[in-house]
């Protein structure tokens, strides 16, 4: 068995972990979850020190899909910057899309025509609902039932098939333009979409029925990986770990932006910060969101959907700091970005919630099985992408 | 002797690949997609050309891992699986080995099964296979213990542990079924079962969101393809064994009695696929507890209960 232990000493030196991590005398096995691993989602690699089954450390490796995205930023004009913002988050692009338009709208203080807020926010809750369906499957793979994902994906399937005539592509928009958006939506859209919250309101029981009420399921999720208000504070995680946390923070009620403040919608809260809490949140959020579409494509007005004076590639922003953040489906999206009145931004940050995310598993990990572990780190909903940038 | 060992092994290759395919067939229905449709009618040769790609693939050995242990553990998982159909009587006549004493055979010989999982994991070299071997070493031996009590239970009532024997002494309609004197065992039986031949939602030692494949996570090829083997020729036994205890063998009215059987066979392994789609997998503690807290009190009250009814009566 000495072979085994031999990659300890790189691992662990790589991890920053302590290899005389060891309880009661007992060595410790020192194993690597990822970069390839059927349930890290991508390349996260997470180095699990275990004693037995039991994790004693467990150190997020992240890096392995760093593409300098903010550098990126600075070398394209700011429009060209935008096909970028759909590949920072594959599952959830228009949420980037939205943040990054909105810090250039309110740097040149562009005005956004009102039908183009309308259809930002019917795409942008498609786009959060198709988000949360990617997660629901990926999770309930996680713990081992491999048919709800085949579900979820044919509802997936449904948005993708909405929003690719309108935007051109099926998972990596970029469609949201300072100014308003790309392309007009058409009334077959809106029909589509009507048809489409009447066939998902139906479908959610479903998913009740096959996985939130299975007992097995819940047992794997009831108080695994409880996440208090102060731990959450303390890492700054956002969205439905904060909302699963019994905190109704939310972006779009908190600080709205756009037209939210205009439709009728609650933020669901959970208050037991375990594993089913967030995934409660989850499933709620994608009621909430089918509500909002609907109020909007009902009340979406006539008129422009990108104002006459657009930016065009070249366009110069004007000299200034801004930040903007919006609610994206994993939690805060933020955008910070200093212009000098260049073609080209002089710097930009980029705030994903998945990092924030990401950085609390280790503490919370701690003590629990390695199936627990599979259990928490789906329930974090993290994209890769999104964490290296 | 040999022809029957001959026939057993004919009747699993041809078995296997139907049940593969019928696996396939049952999560694609459940998934709502046609599932394999490309390689013959109804993609009825899919497992067919699967088992040539298997055949066909280098078998690799990791560096460091023990190269006995490495490619005794197949060959260990699945030698044991074609004996185990011998004593199984799938029709009046058609047992290939009779013998008094068949049900022990096949309890003995099924735990050689753990065996070959621990020398997969050991022999690897890999810590997700060490860690799957361990998971299975501790189910194999928690639902063992229950598996045999129920087996006890019926075996009592009948006084024989010669399963054709046993398959005769029940009649054709499901109220002269032993599953109608002992419910309990029956389910017992079956849910040990399933966690026996490492089926979800018990298939923790191999657990591929986890522990990426388990105990087979180094092996490819042939080695893979006899684990497979072993795993679907496990199925049959326990649910050939679980027909012709509870639910009557060969027994039942019109039809000859071979046919009687696999119906009755494959109707319990549907059970076992639409389980595996259904649902999620337990978490080992409980996998335990289920075991330890319900399974084998439950199986201990029943024996002693079955135990009592036979005195008294």
């Amino acid at each position: 068995m000495k072979e085994l232990f031999e990659t300890r000493q790189v691992s662990t030196e790589i991890a920053g972990v302590d290899p005389a991590a060891d309880i009661d005398g007992e060595q410790t096995l020192v194993i690597n979850m990822g970069p390839q691993h059927p349930s890290t989602h991508g390349v996260l690699r997470v180095v699990l020190v275990l004693d037995g089954e039991y994790i004693v450390s467990a150190t997020p490796v992240i890096g392995y899909l760093h593409r300098m995205h903010e550098k990126m930023a600075e070398i394209r004009t700011c429009l060209q910057y935008m096909p970028n913002m759909g590949r920072v988050d594959y599952l959830n692009p228009l949420g980037w899309n939205w943040a990054y338009v909105g810090a250039l709208e309110r740097l040149a203080g562009i005005e956004v025509p009102e039908r183009a807020e309308f259809i930002r926010v019917i795409t942008g809750e498609l786009n959060r609902i198709s988000s949360h369906l990617v997660w629901f499957g990926a999770y309930i793979l996680d713990l081992g039932a491999f048919t709800p994902i085949m579900y979820a994906f044919e509802d997936r399937e449904k948005i993708l098939d909405l929003l690719q005539p309108i935007s051109g592509s099926r998972l990596t928009y970029s469609f949201f333009r300072p100014g308003g958006v790309a392309t007009d939506v058409t009334d077959s859209f809106l029909k589509d979409t009507l048809a489409f919250v009447k066939y998902m309101r139906d479908r959610l029981p479903m998913y009740r029925d096959l996985v939130t009420d299975n007992i097995i399921f819940r047992r794997r999720c009831e108080g695994v990986g409880v996440l208090s208000l102060e731990m959450c504070q303390r890492y700054g995680a956002t969205g439905p770990l904060l909302r699963g946390s019994n905190r109704p923070y939310d972006i779009r009620k908190a600080e709205p932006y756009s037209i939210y403040d205009r439709f009728d919608y609650q933020i669901p809260v959970d208050e037991n910060g375990d594993a089913m809490g967030r995934y409660r949140v989850r499933m709620a959020e994608m009621a909430e969101s089918l509500r909002i579409i609907e109020q909007a494509v009902n009340r979406i007005p006539e008129g422009e959907h990108l104002i006459k004076k657009a930016p065009k590639p070249l366009w110069k922003a004007p000299k200034g700091e801004v930040y903007f953040a919006v609610e994206g489906a994993r939690g805060k999206i933020g955008v910070y970005l200093i212009s000098n009145g260049d073609k080209h931004p002089y710097r930009v940050k980029l705030r994903s919630p998945g990092f924030s995310n990401l950085s609390l598993f280790g503490e919370l990990a701690k003590g629990h099985l390695l199936q627990d572990a599979v259990s928490i780190l789906g329930s974090l909903d993290l994209v890769i992408p999104e964490i290296d940038r | 002797m040999i022809i029957a060992v001959v026939a057993a092994a004919l009747f699993v290759a041809v078995s296997v690949i139907f049940l593969v395919y019928l696996e396939r067939k049952v999560a694609g229905h459940v998934h709502r997609r046609p599932g394999p449709f490309e390689v013959g009618p109804h993609g009825m040769l899919q497992t067919v050309a699967d088992a040539l790609k298997l055949l066909g693939k280098q078998p690799l050995k990791p560096d460091g891992a023990d190269p006995v242990l490495f490619w005794l553990a197949p060959i260990v998982a699945f030698a044991p699986a074609l004996l185990l159909l011998l004593p199984i009587p799938f029709g009046p006549i058609l047992t290939g080995l009779e013998v008094n004493l068949g049900l022990l055979l096949i309890l003995a010989f099924s735990g050689v099964n753990v065996l070959a999982l621990c020398l997969a994991g050991w022999g690897s070299n890999n810590k997700w296979a060490l860690l799957g071997a361990a998971r299975s070493v501790a189910q194999a031996v928690g639902y063992e213990i229950p598996l045999l009590l129920a087996v006890l239970a019926v075996t009592f009532t009948n006084g024989t542990l010669n399963l054709s024997e046993m398959v005769a002494r029940q009649g054709p309609y499901p109220w002269h079924w032993n599953i109608a004197i002992q419910p309990l065992a029956f389910f017992i039986f079956f849910v040990c079962a399933v966690a026996e031949t490492n089926r979800n939602p018990f298939d923790l030692p191999e657990a591929e969101s986890e522990l990426t494949a388990g105990f087979h996570t180094e092996y490819s090829g042939m080695g893979f393809g006899l684990f497979f083997l072993a795993e679907y020729t496990n199925m049959i036994v326990v649910c050939s064994v679980c027909t012709a205890l509870f639910l009557g063998g060969w027994q039942g009215p019109f039809l000859p009695g071979f046919w009687w059987f696999l119906a009755k066979m494959y109707v319990l392994l549907l059970v076992m696929m639409w389980f595996r789609w259904t649902f999620p997998r337990l978490r080992f503690d409980q996998l335990l507890n289920l075991n330890w807290k319900w399974l084998l009190p439950l199986a201990l009250i029943n024996l002693m209960v079955t135990a009592l009814v036979m005195k008294l009566a």
